[in-house]
Parts: structure tokens; C-alpha cells; sequence
């Protein structure tokens, strides 16, 4: 099927299959950040935002998202660069495979939610696994993320 | 200085921000798409498969079987050699050993067409009895490698026609005598499950020929000098004729030390000779890979009514599933990285048997054995000091090893041969007992501390050891170039998975030729471009690759000296990072590495170094916690988990807590939720993410890791390994907490709510 996609500002006329992904339509067209971490939507690795709201592009069907705004990391590099220092300075990113997905999850609430508690943020991205880090970096660095955006 | 300091690793923001880095990021745009046919039986023998159908859809360009590829018997362990896994496994087999054994590999243009193919193969399966239970698998009449065409390379007690993929024993005084004579002799039997590794990138290999026709292999592996050995050796093709490719790793903690799918898209790129990648599904993860060996462990100890303790028995049975990949080496392991905290006792005995069964093989996870066994050991030291009533703490004081002293288990226990003797030179497991301890508040919260009439709270701890690399076999080496203007590529065989070593080895450079960390540019893990390392495994790559990035540095910094020497006419510059001096004179490094190009004296600099580890110094640490156990429930929680490690000087502090933290969280998991569960008839039932319970953040308590203050003399700058050793603890320290807080001992792993609900109801 012919549907067209906005992705980060930039239309695109693609042809999809009926059961086809944003996941893999993505990464055909090369927005590479956006990755499958499995096929169940329990791993938050693959988040993407659609019309403004997070969702595990693996689940979402291309068709679905016909003339609708779709952003990927790529999308919001100076945004997502931003939160980023503070997770790389921890050294909590560590493979980093998880990472698109963490910051397109923390991305969106921060655009729900300006100022979130430390709780708010780790209900928000508890959908998000990580296996590396042990999580209690990245909650030392979103932490300061959000203490020095607060001063 | 460039070590102790907390620098972001040199990856990092490009991996977070979602830089093209991962094997399926790199694959060529036209790469056919892989699939494997997997077994769905546990045990069954092929009597005709036929892929003419599959063939037939257009899309489809290559569909084999084991009638059509390499008829090689080797090993997929991925690791030294010769290996001391037994050559058990092929390509792909008539026999299929476990549900998930990989029966045909089918290519196409398309993931559809490669799926309806996948459908359209007919198979013929004889379907045989199969071994489930890994205790009954011992002398079984099922015998899960009959065809008596596996081997070893030297004697690992290998015996499949009594489904022994493995066996070891040793003994160390007179274990008999010493037993009869103390006050107190305990015995206790434990049990450890099969865990799923979780990496968050599946594995991932792809394959095409380059513009020199030579084979490259992009994979997701912590070996990749290992995968191009046996690639070519099993593949039949000169060595010289393959080039892996290493890139970024979305996490690996042993699961990607074996060869997983190389072999599979290397000969659909023979065949068709157009590029093909296989990205494993996440079920095909869990069920196709492997997982941590699944363990029974009885010990017998025993002490005098003074606290001596006197000796220590252990018996394994260790399940290796349907392949023997690090079936040995894992077993000896539970043993070799456990017992030598006590190191005092007048008799030591260690016995194992691994045994095949027809599940998902086991293979390398980190901790590797140690994990298992210290498990067993600290609840069993916990044990014999309650018997004793004795206080636990004192008992681990009175009987564990200090600095400065040995264990005879060292020379005896090797992986897979014989160890190497080695004096413990640096071990502030005291200072690391006292500092945990005091951390939690142990005095004031040992043994319990009551919630209310529901919730209770105990403590517990447990010490640990792992090592640095394994002597004389783990090999590492480096390249450094001065390019003008000053700065250097350093390229290392190491191979970075997501755990920061190419950073740790651009600041040990950096530290070694007093230059700052951005003049080094680092380039990792590709066979054709970086020197030989044996890989990411054994705790090795600070250790044994950081000496040999030391060694290169050391000879770049003679080799700048000399240079200036002539440059000044003199016989005494220096070089001090910035500048190089002699006498008055003085130029800087970017005008002289410039000069030495395009005007004076015209020579490149280039230096190596290698390295093999002459011993493998443990780091040691103590982990210690409170748990709050909810008696109506059996709900478990871990409220505070503190972390006290020895690891010599950690090369980046940051980096080290991290791999501590990550590694707690894993042992925690393993304590509590994990589990890869069977069904009776051998299919492996949570194959995802949401049948299997890796911790989210949410399960996780606060965890504090502190480091103390050592030095190992042997090691790059003082350090030892510190990527394995914090998984060690949580299992025990656990079971003593909840031990602790109930009274109620539990002696298998997981320890669910609904395993200590119905010890509390019984």
C-alpha cells in the first residue's frame, strides 16, 4: 500500500505491506537509531513518537501511520544530545543499544511533564529495559539533567 | 593523568544519540535475508528433508541443509586453542539435539518470502527419546551424542556414551582424615538454574565479499579472531581469506563469546556470493543460543568448635544441555574461583560431572561458574557458622585469605589444565568486608529487624573472588601510529562490548605517554586491521590488553625520544606529552610528528606491544544487603544492596561502578527472578521478554558501590578485572539475608515468593 510518511519534518511516499512496521520501514529508509530489541513490545528499545505520542514502533503498522508526523532520534538530535552528556558522563550507557529508546521515552515525558520527580521519571521509562547498567546510572545522570535544568 | 579519572567512554554520546555502529546497521542494503529452520523436537534424527518447494519461490536464492554444507565435528565455544570444549557440533546435523537446533538455513530476497520458504521445507523427522532432567542424563540409556564421532583435544574426561560432555576432580590433602577429625561436619546440597543472558541487541552476523573477494564477516562477537579460526578451518578455506568485523555490541556478558550465526551467513555468501545478514529473533535468542549451566552442587565442610575451618568438599553435576561449548571450563571455574577464599583449610576437594541433556546448550555467562559455586559456598560458610554459633562475619574473618599469602588451588586448577601458582598480592577482602558491612549497618541491623506483624527485614553478605584473564593462554596486543600534528591511532584486537574497554585502553595510553586522552584515536577488534587478541572473556581485557597497550605506548614514548635525539643532535631530549626538550631547545610534538613526515629524517613511528598474563590476580569483593521479606506473601524485596571491591586501581571509575552495578542487578535477577524454564518435553516456554523476568527498573533498590583503596602490583597501573565479579554475590548474600530475616533456608535458585511462602507454610 502507497502511504505517506512524515518523518522529522520530511514527507516520504512509500509503499508497504499490509503487516508491515514502522520499526522495519524506518530502518529500510535509514534511520538506523530506531532498533529491535525483541518482538513482544517489553522492551522500550524501539520507541518512536507518532503525532506527539511515544509508541514501540515494532507494534505500530506502516498503513496506521499514513499522513502522520513520526519522529525518530534523528529528529531530535540537539534535544536528545542535551539529556545525553549527563547519562554518558555516569558512564551508564554502556552498550548503548537501549539508549535511542530511553531518551525518545524520556523525550516524551518531559514534553508531558517539564519538571518530573525521580519516581515520575522511572515509572515513565519502567517499560524500558536496560541489562548493562544495572539502571541506577542513568538515574544518577537524569537526576542531574533534571536538577541543573531546574536551577 | 589519564587513569582514575571518570572520562564519558568514546563511544558513548554516538551510541546514545543512535549512530549507524550495530552489525544490522552495517549490512549491505541488498543483503539477503537469513532464516533457520529450528528443530521442533528435543530429541530426532533427520530421514529426508527436501527444499524443493522452498527453492521454487522466486525471492529465494539459497536454501541448504546438512546434506549440503560442511560435514565438520568442532566446537562453537569460541575460545583458545586448542579448546578444552569437546568437539561435538556441526554446521548443521542429521541429529537435532534440542528444541531450537538449527535444521536448514534458507536466503532470500525478502523476510516474507524467506518465512513462506521456511514453511515449505519438508522434513521427515525419526523422533527419538530425549534427556530432559540433567540428573538423570548420568549412564541414561538416551544417549544425546550415540554417533560416537565427538572428541577432545586433550583429556577433559569427555565420554558420550555416558552423555559426559566433561569431568574433572582434584584433591588437595587428606580429605578423609581431616573430616574425622573435626568437631563439626555439615553437608548441604544447592541448586542453580539455567539464566538467559538478555542482551539487548540479538546476535547478528553478516557476510559479504569485499572488492578484493575477500570474505567479510561482520558479527556481533566478543571473539572475532576465534570466529575467523574456526570459520576458516570448518569452511575449509585459508585464513588469509576472511576478514571479521567487530563493530559495536549491543551487550554480550558471555552470550556472544560462542560462534553463533557466522557459519550460517558465511555459506549462503559462498553460495550465492551476494551478501546475506541473520538477525536472530528474540525467541531464537533464548531458545538458539545458550544459557548459563544449570548446576547441583553438594558440599561438605568442616571446622573445629574454634571457627577453623577445615575442609571443603564439593560435588557438581553441571548441565551442559545438548552441546559441551565451555562445559569443562564453567565447571571448573565454580571451583577455582570460589575455593581459594579459603585457603587455610588442611583438605580441599572438587569433583564435577557435566552431563548433556537434550535442552539449549550452555555455554559462557559471566561469572562463569563462579557465580554458581560461590552461591553454594557463602550459604554454606553462613551454615557451618550458625552450627558453630559462631558469628558469620568472624568465621569469614578467621578462615579467608589474606594479602600476601597462596592457595595450592591456584597451581592446581586451571581452566580446562593444570592452574599457575601465584601469591596473592594484593587482597583487601578485610577492608572490603569491614567497609560493606559498615555501609549496610550491620551491627545494629544483624540478624532482623521487624517491619511490622507481616514484614520482617534481614541482612546477609557474601565475599567473592574472580580473576584477571587465564594465564599463559589469553593474549593481547596493540599498534600505535604518531601521525603529524601530534596525535595517535591505537588499535587493539580488545574487543569492546558495550563495557568501555576501548576507553579504559585509550587512557592507560594516554597515561603512558603523558598525553592527553583526545590525541589517542582508537580502533578495535577487525582481524585485518588491529593486532590478535583472544577476546572479551575471563575478565581479561583491562588486565592482559591494558599491558599490551601499556607495552606499545612505552615504545612509542623511546621511539619519540630517539627521533628527537637526532633531530637535536644530543643524547638526552625528553618528552613530556607536549613538548620535547633538549636542553634550551624545545619543540612541540605537533610541529615535531609533522617535521618527521614531510621534512626531517622521513620515518614513520609505529609501535606494538603484547602480552600474555603470567598469573591472574583475583579482584575480590563483599556485597551486602537487606531484604525485607513479606511473610503473608513471600514477597522479596532487596531494599539496599552495598557493594565494598577490590579491583586494584579502577582505570575509570565511572566505568568500573557501572560494570559493578550492571553486574549486581544480574546476580539479583539470577537470585530472584530468572529462570529458563522447560516444559517435560524439553521446549523452552519463556522465550521473551515477557515471560522472562528481567529486572526493570522498578525492581531494582538502591545499590552503592564503593571501591578500596589497592594496588596490584602485576597489573597495568595497579588493576585487576572488575567486569565479572560483581555478579557473584547477590545469590548468597540474598539466601543468608533472607536466612536472616526468617529462619527459613533456601538452597535453590531462583528464590521465588512462591518457594519461600510455602517453606514459611509448611
Amino acid at each position: 500500500m502507497e502511504v505517506t510518511l512524515i518523518i522529522n519534518g520530511n514527507r516520504f511516499s512509500v509503499s508497504a505491506a499490509p503487516d508491515e512496521v514502522l520499526l522495519d520501514t524506518l530502518r529500510k529508509l535509514g534511520y538506523k537509531s530506531v532498533k529491535r530489541g525483541c518482538d513482544s513490545t517489553s522492551c522500550g528499545i524501539c520507541n518512536i513518537h507518532v503525532d506527539g505520542k511515544l509508541v514501540p514502533s515494532c507494534a505500530f503498522l506502516t498503513v496506521r501511520a499514513d499522513q502522520k508526523e513520526i519522529t525518530t532520534l534523528e529528529g531530535v538530535q540537539d534535544k536528545a544530545k542535551e539529556i545525553a552528556a549527563y547519562v554518558t558522563a555516569e558512564g551508564a550507557e554502556q552498550c548503548g543499544f537501549c539508549s535511542p529508546g530511553n531518551l525518545m521515552t524520556l523525550i516524551s515525558l518531559f514534553n508531558e511533564n517539564e519538571n518530573p520527580t525521580m519516581e515520575e521519571v522511572k515509572h515513565y521509562l519502567a517499560g524500558n529495559l536496560c541489562r548493562c547498567s544495572g539502571y541506577e546510572g542513568q538515574h544518577r545522570g537524569i537526576a542531574k539533567y533534571l536538577e541543573v535544568k531546574k536551577a | 593523568m589519564s587513569v582514575k579519572k571518570s572520562i564519558p567512554k568514546v563511544d558513548g554520546l554516538g551510541l546514545m544519540l543512535g549512530k549507524p555502529a550495530y552489525t544490522d546497521d552495517l549490512a549491505p542494503r541488498d543483503a539477503l535475508i537469513v532464516k533457520v529452520l529450528r528443530s521442533p523436537y528435543a530429541h530426532a534424527e533427520i530421514t529426508s528433508i527436501d527444499v524443493g518447494l522452498a527453492k521454487d519461490i522466486p525471492e529465494i536464492k539459497c536454501a541448504l541443509t546438512h546434506e549440503n554444507v560442511p560435514d565438520r565435528v568442532f566446537t562453537r565455544a569460541g575460545q583458545g586453542y586448542p579448546e578444552p570444549s569437546p568437539y561435538d557440533a556441526r554446521i548443521l546435523d542429521k541429529t537435532l539435539r534440542y528444541i531450537g537446533d538449527a535444521v536448514a538455513i534458507v536466503a532470500g530476497i525478502t523476510e516474507n518470502a524467506v518465512d513462506l520458504a521456511i514453511s515449505k521445507i519438508k522434513v521427515e523427522y525419526k523422533v527419538l527419546p530425549a534427556v530432559i532432567n540433567f540428573e538423570n542424563a548420568l549412564d541414561s540409556n538416551v544417549l544425546v551424542h550415540a554417533q560416537g564421532d565427538s572428541s577432545s583435544m586433550f583429556p577433559i574426561g569427555h565420554d558420550p556414551s555416558r552423555n559426559l560432555a566433561a569431568q574433572y576432580s582434584m584433591q588437595i590433602g587428606d580429605m578423609e582424615e581431616t573430616l574425622k577429625n573435626c568437631d563439626v561436619v555439615h553437608r548441604s546440597t544447592f541448586y542453580t538454574q539455567a539464566q538467559a543472558h538478555a542482551m539487548t541487541e540479538p546476535h547478528a552476523a553478516v557476510a559479504y565479499y569485499d572488492f578484493q573477494g575477500r570474505l567479510t564477516i561482520i558479527s556481533s562477537t566478543q571473539t572475532p579472531f576465534h570466529v575467523r579460526r574456526i570459520l576458516a578451518k570448518n569452511l575449509d578455506v585459508p585464513l588469509s581469506t576472511i576478514r571479521v568485523i567487530k563493530p559495536r555490541l549491543g551487550g554480550g556478558y558471555g552470550g556472544k563469546q560462542a560462534i553463533h550465526g557466522e557459519f550460517f551467513v558465511a555459506l549462503v555468501t559462498q553460495v550465492t556470493k551476494q551478501p546475506a545478514k541473520l538477525v536472530y529473533s528474540r525467541k531464537e535468542v533464548f531458545r538458539s543460543t545458550y544459557t548459563r549451566h544449570q548446576m547441583r552442587i553438594d558440599i561438605k565442610a568442616g571446622a573445629m568448635k574454634d571457627g577453623t575451618l577445615k575442609a571443603i568438599d564439593v560435588d557438581i553435576l553441571s548441565n551442559t544441555g545438548a552441546y559441551g561449548e565451555h562445559a569443562l571450563t564453567v565447571l571448573m571455574v565454580a571451583g577455582s574461583k570460589t575455593l581459594p577464599l579459603y585457603n587455610h583449610v588442611d583438605a580441599v576437594a572438587f569433583r564435577g560431572d557435566v552431563v548433556y541433556t537434550n535442552l539449549t546448550p550452555g555455554g559462557a555467562f559471566r561469572g562463569y561458574g563462579a557465580v554458581q559455586g560461590n552461591f553454594a559456598l557463602e550459604s554454606m560458610m553462613d551454615e557451618l557458622a550458625g552450627i558453630l554459633e559462631i558469628d558469620p562475619v568472624e568465621f569469614r574473618r578467621l578462615n579467608m585469605i589474606k594479602e600476601g599469602e597462596t592457595s595450592k588451588i591456584f597451581e592446581v586448577m586451571g581452566e580446562g589444565t593444570e592452574g599457575t601458582a601465584m601469591t596473592v598480592d594484593s587482597c583487601k577482602l578485610d577492608e572490603c568486608l569491614d567497609l560493606a558491612l559498615k555501609n549496610l549497618d550491620w551491627k545494629n541491623k544483624y540478624p532482623r529487624t521487624v517491619v511490622d506483624e507481616n514484614r520482617v527485614r534481614g541482612v546477609g553478605f557474601a565475599i567473592a573472588m574472580q580473576g584477571s584473564g587465564i594465564p599463559y593462554i589469553d593474549m593481547a596486543s596493540a599498534i600505535l601510529k604518531l601521525n603529524d600534528d601530534g596525535f595517535f591511532n591505537l588499535l587493539v584486537g580488545a574487543t569492546d562490548l558495550g563495557t568501555g574497554s576501548d576507553t579504559i585502553l585509550v587512557q592507560i595510553a594516554a597515561e603512558t605517554l603523558g598525553v592527553s586522552v583526545d590525541k589517542i584515536i582508537v580502533y578495535s577488534s577487525d582481524t585485518d586491521l588491529t593486532p590478535f587478541d583472544t577476546g572479551a572473556y575471563a575478565s581479561s581485557t583491562t588486565y592482559v590488553s591494558g599491558h599490551g597497550v601499556r607495552i606499545a605506548a612505552e615504545r612509542m614514548k623511546e621511539a619519540i625520544v630517539d627521533k628527537a635525539n637526532r633531530f637535536f643532535g644530543v643524547d638526552n631530549a625528553t618528552f613530556d606529552g607536549k613538548n620535547i626538550v633538549a636542553g634550551d631547545q624545545t619543540i612541540s610534538l605537533d610541529e615535531f610528528s609533522t617535521s618527521l613526515y614531510y621534512s626531517e629524517q622521513q620515518e614513520q613511528l609505529v609501535s606494538h606491544g603484547s602480552y600474555v598474563g603470567k598469573k591472574s590476580p583475583p579482584p575480590y569483593m563483599a556485597g551486602a544487603c537487606e531484604v525485607e521479606v513479606d511473610k503473608r506473601t513471600g514477597r522479596i524485596k532487596v531494599i539496599e544492596y552495598f557493594a565494598a571491591v577490590d579491583c586494584g586501581t579502577p582505570i575509570n571509575p565511572n566505568l568500573a561502578r557501572i560494570q559493578v552495578e550492571g553486574a549486581l542487578l544480574q546476580g539479583i535477577g539470577m537470585t530472584l527472578y530468572e529462570e529458563v524454564k522447560y516444559t517435560e518435553d524439553g521446549h523452552l516456554f519463556n522465550d521473551s521478554f515477557l515471560r522472562y523476568k528481567v529486572p526493570t527498573r522498578m525492581e531494582v533498590g538502591p545499590m552503592h558501590v564503593t571501591f578500596v583503596d589497592s594496588y596490584e602490583p602485576s597489573g597495568p597501573y595497579g588493576a585487576k578485572s572488575v567486569g565479572e565479579i560483581g555478579i557473584d554475590t547477590p545469590p548468597a548474600a540474598i539466601a543468608n539475608a533472607i536466612y536472616n530475616a526468617t529462619g527459613v533456608r533456601l538452597r535453590a535458585l531462583p528464590i521465588t515468593s512462591e518457594s519461600l511462602w510455602r517453606e514459611l507454610n509448611k
